[in-house]
């Protein structure tokens, strides 16, 4: 069981992921690089945070363009599991993975604070170490993470149950002051339609120890442990 | 010399290059009796530049302490290091970047941070906190007050500001946050706050000081000193480019109306590329190749090549038909005098260059050999093989003027009495006040500006902006941690430069000291108007002392840091503001200790303390003293008197018994009391949990004002399980300083009485809605329908 962390130009959530993976989920971990379409037989990827290439363009834009976003398709198509957190939700969502795009938050402004998300759907090997309406407190820190969709997608993925975190008020409500983005619906997370790509914003790394504000983070690590034992 | 470099040089070209022509006959000499080429002006105009040189303030800065036993190393590197144990040191410094963020604001302050951060970096550390000390204009339009400012005089109460002012107070503040945020966001650096101020003098003159700590092992250090005869010195980075050419020159003048034209001299920083060079970086170090490594910052490839050559002892030359160019047809004296951003100037050892260049060339950046060390201790730039430029090393660094500038004893145009119009002593209730001095923008929260900031990446933060006094990071896979906070104070320098100084060293080490953190290493950021007037050199010298006995005191010598003179706008200069970055140790990083009541002290009264160095002072000095306070200021509309007096030495007991209190375990929360006082204190205390508090102020002749608002420094609130209230009694007997015990926790109210009955009362929420959102209204609030309201 073993995870992988991709390294772009400009990641920098790249070994906080790692260190949550290796010191707190205690599970092996290796880092991939950009260049390389090489997967070293890991069992499950996660695409990091960060600025990839400076954000030019279109945050995403340029990462998806990577040789080892070539493997990472294929990984994925063949039902391997990949966790993209805030600017790897962009990539996954530049690179196809996910539908959607994340558009500038609506203040126009870098956001950096603690958020709380509830899970809807805790039947994904990203969530089934929670229960499904539980709300998490997780932190968020980006510019763009504002989710966007066309009507056909949202229903989509509302009816195939593919929107997987919502943020919400402490006890659970959806409201428009606990949306700090402008995202649509609510939006924090959303898988793929075989629910083994999971794209969201809050960043799970963290949330892993007490001395840092928090430990919600930690479950997302350990669905994804639960769900390659099962493998 | 080749004929086509030399060009007359006219008495024009000499003042345009900043260079009196007393300087241009020292260079003349030091040349060996010849004229210097024009790129050879260029070079010696930024060298001797006052940015560059110190020479005003050198002959002072000599008596800061800079030594202790953790130092590893002092002033005179690319940032200082002192050593945190565990095999761990930390490089840290601050610098100024004013000049450039007035004119330019976002690239300003966001290449701010990108020089301190290569300045970190380039020493071998990893940078991992960055903060910084902002300081602008007023942001609010003028309100009526009903006391008129003390006898008119200038300086001591400045004219309201225009809405012209606040306008451009406004952008200039909205541009330094997004550059300092985009920045240090995309890099990849926690943001663990530090400070905001308004006074009028910053209007024209914005103050942006950025602070940057690092980690290096300890025997991996490194320095910018290139060795080895025949050592290639190799070129990394951005390509050279025409920005920033005199960007240091610019900062060692005043603004005059026409300075907005300068943009041009106004770097633009590219945060992914420094982040590639950091990774890029760290990575040859450890091939073990790299002799010697010092960034390209102000003065660029001019300072980085005399500059390695002076320290290593050697001379460096270089070819500059191979230096990568963004742009064609560059002159030798633009490629010198280029302040392009995020490169960097490195020897390596003869024969492993390709281990360099492998580095550098997976992380897809230019590394280019650009010359070699030589032996003869001189600078040498060749264009198409010809010498452009040949300067003794010397006649840069060590043999720049120095200057004893004369000193002329100043006092502020202010009353040192107070005002016979302003009443004290009258009021019963004082709820309304305190709202009022919570919504003005030097004490109300700043969390418009740090939620803009990265705070969490790397996952080492334990105390964020706005958790604590100090900002505090754990160090992966040790117990301990480090806590780091800036201070300063312009408003008290301004009244008393050295006094001001003082508390700008002691507050600062106080709100470490706060975190449970032992205080053990300073930096200073030293902001003035012009070096040339006598009163301003006597506020330097004055701060100079300040801080030296200060930082004796706390056994907190200065690391590093820097001078930035002519901060002055069409005459008109700041106040003399040091900024003062301390660093301490947390034995413990669990045992850190956050500001507020804790959230189970609503239920659960805990004792409130109030642990004190001095005995309160007299009536007289409380009146005295008062007119230097924000309540003064905010809510009187005047200012009188001098700063609070300071004890250094019952301010360092002070501090040593709050460390031992907080690693003892003693306490749940400890607040440094400054700006708005006590009663400041213990809001900002009741917020985040929203735990209240019920206060009894002590018997006392003195005014109510002074108890509730008076900023007597050496004062924390604490907060303590009722169990543990008479060990902390006993630990501060010991070391021999005060705890009163000043009421409890409790409730939702925040309530303070004096004998006479209650003299504030307002629930948690209330005072809240006054200190949260106080910024964002007033950034958001058009002056222009603010004042035609």
């Amino acid at each position: 069981m073993k995870f992988g962390v991709i390294i772009f130009p400009g990641s920098n959530c790249d070994h906080d992921a790692f260190w949550t993976i290796h010191h707190v989920a205690k599970q092996p971990v290796t880092f991939l690089w950009h260049d390389s379409h090489d997967l070293q037989n890991c069992d499950a990827i996660v695409v990091p945070g960060g600025f990839s290439f400076g954000d030019y363009l279109r945050t995403g834009a340029i990462a998806k363009f990577s040789p080892v976003m070539e493997s990472v398709r294929e990984f994925a198509a063949g039902g391997g599991l990949v966790l993209g957190i805030c600017n790897g939700f962009q990539i996954l969502c530049e690179s196809g993975l996910l539908p959607g795009a994340l558009m500038r938050n609506v203040g126009l402004k870098y956001v950096c604070k603690q958020v709380q998300v509830k899970v809807e759907n805790n039947q994904t090997p990203f969530t089934n170490a929670c229960r499904t309406g539980e709300v998490l407190t997780i932190p968020i820190g980006h510019m763009e993470g504002n989710y966007f969709c066309d009507e056909a997608t949202l229903e989509e993925l509302k009816r195939d149950n593919r929107i997987v975190f919502r943020y919400t008020s402490a006890n659970g409500e959806i409201t428009d002051e606990s949306n700090p983005n402008g995202s649509l619906e609510n939006i924090a997370g959303i898988c793929n339609a075989g629910r083994n790509v999971l794209g969201m914003m809050p960043h799970p790394e963290r949330a892993a120890e007490p001395e840092l504000g928090g430990v919600d983070g930690v479950k997302i690590f350990e669905s994804l442990v639960g769900a390659m034992a099962l493998k | 010399m080749t004929t086509s470099a030399i060009s007359a040089i006219t008495p024009d070209t000499i003042r345009e290059h900043g260079l009196t022509p007393e300087e241009f006959e020292k260079i003349k000499s030091l040349l060996g009796g010849r004229e210097p080429t024009r790129t050879e002006l260029g070079i010696f105009s930024v060298m001797w530049s006052e940015h560059c040189s110190y020479k005003s303030s050198r002959v002072h800065l000599k008596r800061l302490p800079t030594r202790s036993k953790l130092v590893v190393q002092g002033p005179g590197e690319n940032a200082g290091i002192v050593d945190i144990g565990d095999g761990w040191a930390c490089a840290f410094k601050i610098e100024s970047h004013n000049h450039p963020s007035f004119i330019e604001p976002f690239q300003g302050a966001a290449t701010g941070v990108g020089g301190i951060l290569r300045d970190i970096f380039t020493m071998g550390a990893r940078p991992v906190a960055i903060m910084d000390s902002l300081r602008f204009g007023p942001i609010k339009p003028g309100e009526e007050t009903s006391h008129r400012s003390p006898n008119g005089q200038q300086g001591a109460s400045r004219t309201q500001p225009t809405q012209a002012e606040v306008h451009k107070n406004h952008s200039v503040m909205e541009g330094v946050v997004s550059g300092v945020a985009s920045y240090g966001n995309c890099f990849g650096v926690p943001n663990l706050g530090g400070e905001v101020k308004f006074e009028a003098c910053y209007s024209g003159n914005p103050l942006v000081n950025a602070f940057a700590l690092g980690l290096v092992r300890r025997d991996q250090i490194f320095y910018g000193r290139a060795s080895g005869e025949g050592n290639p010195v190799i070129y990394v980075g951005s390509k050279t480019g025409r920005d920033g050419i005199h960007g240091a020159t610019m900062a060692s003048e005043e603004f005059s109306a026409g300075s907005e034209a300068k943009r041009p001299n106004v770097q633009v920083g590219d945060p992914f590329m420094e982040k590639l060079l950091l990774e890029a970086c760290l990575e040859a170090m450890q091939t073990g190749a790299i002799v010697g490594i010092q960034d390209m910052g102000a003065a660029g490839l001019t300072c980085s090549t005399c500059e390695m050559g002076a320290r290593g002892g050697t001379g460096v030359e270089i070819e500059l038909d191979r230096v990568p160019q963004r742009e064609t047809g560059m002159t030798p004296y633009e490629i010198m005098l280029s302040e392009s951003q995020e490169r960097m100037l490195l020897v390596a050892q003869k024969g492993r260059e390709d281990e360099v260049f492998h580095v550098f060339q997976k992380w897809g950046l230019d590394a280019v050999e650009v010359g070699r060390v030589t032996s003869d201790a001189t600078m040498r730039v060749l264009e198409h093989g010809e010498v452009v430029a040949e300067i003794p090393n010397a006649a840069l660094t060590d043999d720049a003027p120095v200057y004893k500038r004369p000193l002329v004893r100043w006092e502020p145009p202010v009353d040192r009495e107070k005002p016979e119009h302003i009443q004290l002593g009258e009021a019963k209730d004082f709820t309304l006040q305190l709202k009022r001095l919570l919504a003005s923008p030097n004490i109300c929260s700043k969390r418009w500006v740090w939620q803009q900031y990265d705070h969490m990446v790397q996952t080492n933060t334990v105390e964020a902006p706005g958790a604590g006094d100090a900002g505090v990071i754990r160090i992966k896979g040790s117990k301990r941690g480090l806590a780091m906070a800036l201070d300063g104070n312009g408003r008290w320098c301004y009244l008393d430069p050295k006094l001001g100084a003082m508390h700008a060293v002691a507050e600062a080490a106080r709100k470490v000291a706060c975190a449970g953190a032992t205080p053990i290493g300073a930096t200073n950021c030293l902001n003035f108007g012009n070096p040339e007037k006598p009163n301003i050199m006597w506020q330097f010298s004055q701060v100079i002392d300040g801080i030296t006995k200060a930082c004796e005191e706390l056994d907190t010598p200065i690391t590093g840091g820097n001078v930035s003179f002519y901060n002055e706008t069409l005459g008109e200069g700041i106040y003399p503001t040091p900024v003062i970055g301390v660093v301490g140790i947390l034995e413990d990083v669990h045992k850190s200790t956050k500001m507020h009541f804790a959230r189970e002290g609503r239920d659960a009264a805990r004792k409130i303390v109030l642990l004190r160095a001095t005995e309160a002072g007299d009536a007289v000095d409380a009146e005295v003293e008062f007119g230097s306070s924000e309540y003064a200021k905010e809510v009187l509309g005047g200012m009188w008197g001098y700063p609070p007096g300071l004890d250094m030495e019952k301010e360092a007991t002070l501090q040593r018994a709050l460390v031992a209190i907080i690693q003892g375990g003693l306490v749940e929360s400890a607040h440094d009391c400054a700006d708005g006082g006590l009663a400041a204190a213990l809001v900002e205390a009741s917020l985040p949990a929203q735990t209240g508090c019920k206060v009894r102020l002590p018997k006392s002749k003195l005014a109510l004002e002074f108890l509730l608002f008076g900023e007597d420094a050496g004062r924390i609130v604490l907060s303590c399980d009722p169990a543990k209230l008479s060990r902390i009694q006993q630990a501060a007997e010991e070391f021999g300083v005060f705890a009163d015990v000043m009421g409890e926790t409790g409730g939702d109210r925040v309530e303070i009485s004096a004998d006479d009955g209650m003299v504030i009362s307002a629930s948690v929420e209330e005072l809240r809605s006054a200190y949260e959102g106080a910024l964002e209204k007033a950034l958001k609030t058009d002056p222009v329908a603010a004042i035609a309201h």
